[in-house]
């Protein structure tokens, strides 16, 4: 990679594999807040594997940066591995709610044909407004949300993203042999 | 918790029996061979304190004036001894008057376990007296941590903190255990932590990488060693010399890496860094190979990193891996443990000689001799310079002293002009910087090394900052030597307000107290020189005294520390004057 593509600045995500302790969450955010770089979102969920914990991180930065992030990250005593993909390398989504105000449906159908576009779908109706949900990345869900504003929308709320890299290996056989090696598991490159 | 290592626990109870949580710590700490304790009581750990009233014939204790230096203590009994040190403090402001040591041993790599006592559990968040989130402050200056709030996880929480400690990169470790968990009963048993399995701290040797790099020293014309900490830290300084003398490369060493190589050694060539010497610095601009062993790049070694070393080829044998390619970027990276890397790389390198390229550092020691050595070593009139102090003390002890120094230009000279022999003998705070660090720090030096020779060298500034061990020094007497090295000045920061700020020396004056009163008060012989002809005589007395004694020497009051590489610039613009 040439040093002008290692400055870029773009998205990273960072799959984080940990054990499951109070905590965790602060030591990883330590090793961005000391560097002073945000955090876009920020996901944590149990694993397929009992007791060990995934977190999905996104930010903005540099390959240079990330590079060193995943580093301190992997040195954390209690994490397992922790491995940084660019968008092309994951499959990822986010979910995004919408409150519209039930009247906005009465007006016409254009909210309906908006729903219907857009790949969303309507989760909850009630007397004062109707919930919508959409997954997909965020540029989607906001240009939904970017339509939807003009017919009153009450609430938005969008997830962090979740992303499943597109490697073959399971998560257990990583655990298993992570169990087994001495090799070291902050040298560990892909995933 | 991890819950298998807890189930393994209660099944391992046959021969076990009942005992407090507090009486527990005690015994997991003789398990894992812990001799003595720096430490401070208080409300929330008063149970551990109590158990180790029946514990005194079997460790020791001593106790601090300030919980700064007990965690300084452990900090200089690490350092001389390699083993894990350990201190004790209370919940609140114990705790939090732990974390400057804590930093200091995060930041230089020494391993520490450091128990704290914590409010009841049923308290936790109830903002009680003495309560702090201890776990979160000491978070980002800890290699781990962890909260204990049941007795049971006490083997555990303990065992895994040596292990961690002092395994691979060491680290400081804090555990916080609860006032509840120190006072509850349950069954004891204790197993030492061998593995962790998201913890792998030795990286496996790939012999590649060694081929690799012996392949580039084998064709170097000009290779260069920087050795670090890493090196005592491993164990490697046999290893260092076998490798350097077959190969015939010179070396030089970082301020960290200082008596990893006694410094008469033919193939040693000085110091690095912001006031390190003239020759070590300007050649890591015009070496082709520079390998670099167990030390970081730290910006007062590299000055200007866009004008480091740009020209050559860079070896690195480290063994974290997240030092790799942080400042410096690597050719080659090894990473491993420094002794295992150099046993591996001494038979793929070739015996050479460079007679040549090391008789070009000898030109740079005579220009950095005539310019700076001589002067500073050898005045003959004005007020005492504080290198002349180092340079007779070396020879008096033959370089064979602990030399444990403060932060600031007597940390410098000091390290510059002390002639060290052995290995783990220079014991300073060097990637913190902790003013204060050298009095505690000295005693338990004093108490990892009783047959050494212990020489702490501050000034008047960090002197006052923990005066008050003075008290413990004489409670344990604890043969410490003292040298206060005078100039009424905070003497760095006024350097660089001189050399930077156009001489506006703002708050940076001290209007001293009478040392000798002071130290004398606690019960310390003490005493005071500010005349050339009389500090052969002041020195050798104090050198001679049998228990601890200070000496004070007031020095040149705006002595400034030469050569320099001001800060930001390149190494190759490291001034003489």
């Amino acid at each position: 990679m040439n040093s002008q593509k290692k400055q870029e600045i773009r998205d990273f995500t960072l799959s984080v594999l940990t054990e499951d302790k109070a905590g965790l969450i602060n030591q990883l955010t330590i090793v961005f807040t000391k560097r002073k770089i945000n955090i876009n979102s920020l996901n944590v969920s149990n694993s397929e594997v009992a007791g060990v914990s995934r977190f999905t991180i996104v930010t903005r930065t540099s390959r240079d940066m990330i590079d060193k992030i995943v580093k301190q990250i992997r040195k954390l005593i209690d994490v397992l591995g922790a491995f940084v993909y660019e968008d092309d390398q994951i499959f990822y989504q986010e979910i995004a709610l919408y409150k519209v105000p039930t009247k906005a449906f009465i007006n016409g159908n254009s909210v309906e044909n908006l729903v219907r576009n857009s790949g969303a779908r309507i989760l909850v109706v009630e007397e004062e407004h109707i919930i919508i949900e959409k997954t997909g990345h965020s540029k989607e869900t906001h240009d939904l949300y970017q339509k939807l504003e003009p017919f009153g929308l009450l609430e938005f709320i969008r997830s962090g993203r979740v992303a499943v890299s597109k490697s073959i290996r399971k998560t257990e056989a990583y655990i298993k042999g992570l169990e087994a090696s001495n090799s070291n598991k902050l040298s560990i490159k892909d995933f | 918790m991890n819950t298998s290592t807890l189930t393994l626990a209660k099944n391992k109870t046959d021969n076990s029996k009942k005992i407090k949580g507090s009486e527990a710590v005690l015994k997991c700490l003789i398990a894992e061979g812990v001799e003595t304790i720096f430490g401070y009581p208080g409300g929330a750990i008063m149970p551990i304190y109590d158990s180790l009233y029946h514990y005194q014939n079997k460790l020791n204790h001593i106790l601090t004036r300030h919980e700064q230096g007990a965690v300084h203590a452990a900090q200089g009994m690490a350092r001389v001894t390699r083993k894990t040190g350990v201190c004790f403090a209370t919940s609140g402001p114990g705790a939090t008057n732990l974390i400057t040591g804590i930093a200091d041993a995060q930041i230089d790599s020494t391993p520490l376990v450091c128990i704290t006592g914590q409010v009841p559990s049923h308290l936790l968040g109830t903002d009680a007296f003495q309560e702090t989130d201890v776990i979160g402050i000491s978070m980002p200056v800890t290699k781990w941590n962890y909260q204990v709030t049941r007795a049971e996880e006490i083997p555990f929480a303990i065992a895994r903190a040596f292990y961690i400690a002092n395994t691979g990169r060491p680290g400081p470790v804090l555990i916080d255990i609860t006032k509840d968990a120190q006072i509850t009963e349950f069954d004891f048993e204790y197993d030492k932590c061998e593995k962790i399995r998201s913890y792998h701290p030795y990286p496996e040797l790939r012999s590649g990488d060694l081929k690799a790099a012996a392949n580039l020293i084998n064709k170097s014309k000009k290779p260069y060693i920087l050795l670090g900490q890493g090196v005592q830290l491993s164990g490697a300084e046999k290893e260092l010399i076998q490798f350097a003398e077959k190969t015939g490369i010179p070396m030089a060493s970082t301020l960290m890496g200082l008596s990893g190589v006694p410094v008469d050694h033919p193939l040693y060539v000085g110091y690095l860094g912001m006031h390190g010497n003239y020759g070590a610095n300007i050649k890591t601009n015009e070496c082709d190979v520079l390998i670099a062993i167990g030390m970081r790049f730290d910006d007062r070694v590299t000055g200007d990193l866009k004008k480091y070393a740009k020209q050559a080829k860079v070896i690195h044998i480290e063994i974290d891996p997240s030092e790799i390619d942080k400042n410096v970027k690597t050719t080659i990276a090894i990473n491993a443990d420094a002794k295992q890397a150099l046993t591996g790389l001494i038979p793929l390198v070739n015996s050479a000689r460079y007679a040549e390229w090391i008789e070009e550092f000898r030109v740079c020691d005579v220009i950095e001799h005539n310019k700076v050595i001589d002067a500073e070593t050898h005045p003959v009139s004005g007020q005492i310079k504080m290198a002349e102090v180092i340079s007779k003390i070396s020879a008096l002890t033959f370089g064979e002293a602990v030399v444990v120094t403060d932060v600031g230009q007597h940390q410098m000279v000091a390290n510059r002009y002390y002639q060290f022999q052995n290995s783990l003998s220079c014991i300073t705070s060097g990637g913190l910087g902790t003013m204060g660090f050298a009095l505690p720090a000295a005693m338990g030096a004093k108490v990892g090394q009783p047959s050494r020779d212990v020489i702490a060298i501050i000034g008047d500034g960090g002197f006052q900052m923990t005066i008050q061990e003075l008290g413990t020094i004489k409670q344990n007497d604890l043969a410490v030597k003292i040298l206060v090295l005078n100039n009424n000045f905070l003497g760095m920061v006024r350097q660089w307000q001189q050399l930077f700020f156009d001489k506006r020396y703002s708050f940076t004056e001290l209007d001293n107290p009478d040392f000798q009163l002071i130290t004398k008060g606690y019960g310390i012989s003490a005493q005071k020189v500010s005349e050339r002809i009389n500090l052969d005589q002041a020195i050798h007395d104090w050198l001679s005294c049998e228990g601890p004694a200070l000496l004070e020497v007031v020095v040149d009051q705006e002595e400034n520390v030469f050569p320099m590489v001001p800060s930001g610039a390149s190494v190759s613009d490291i001034r003489l004057d």
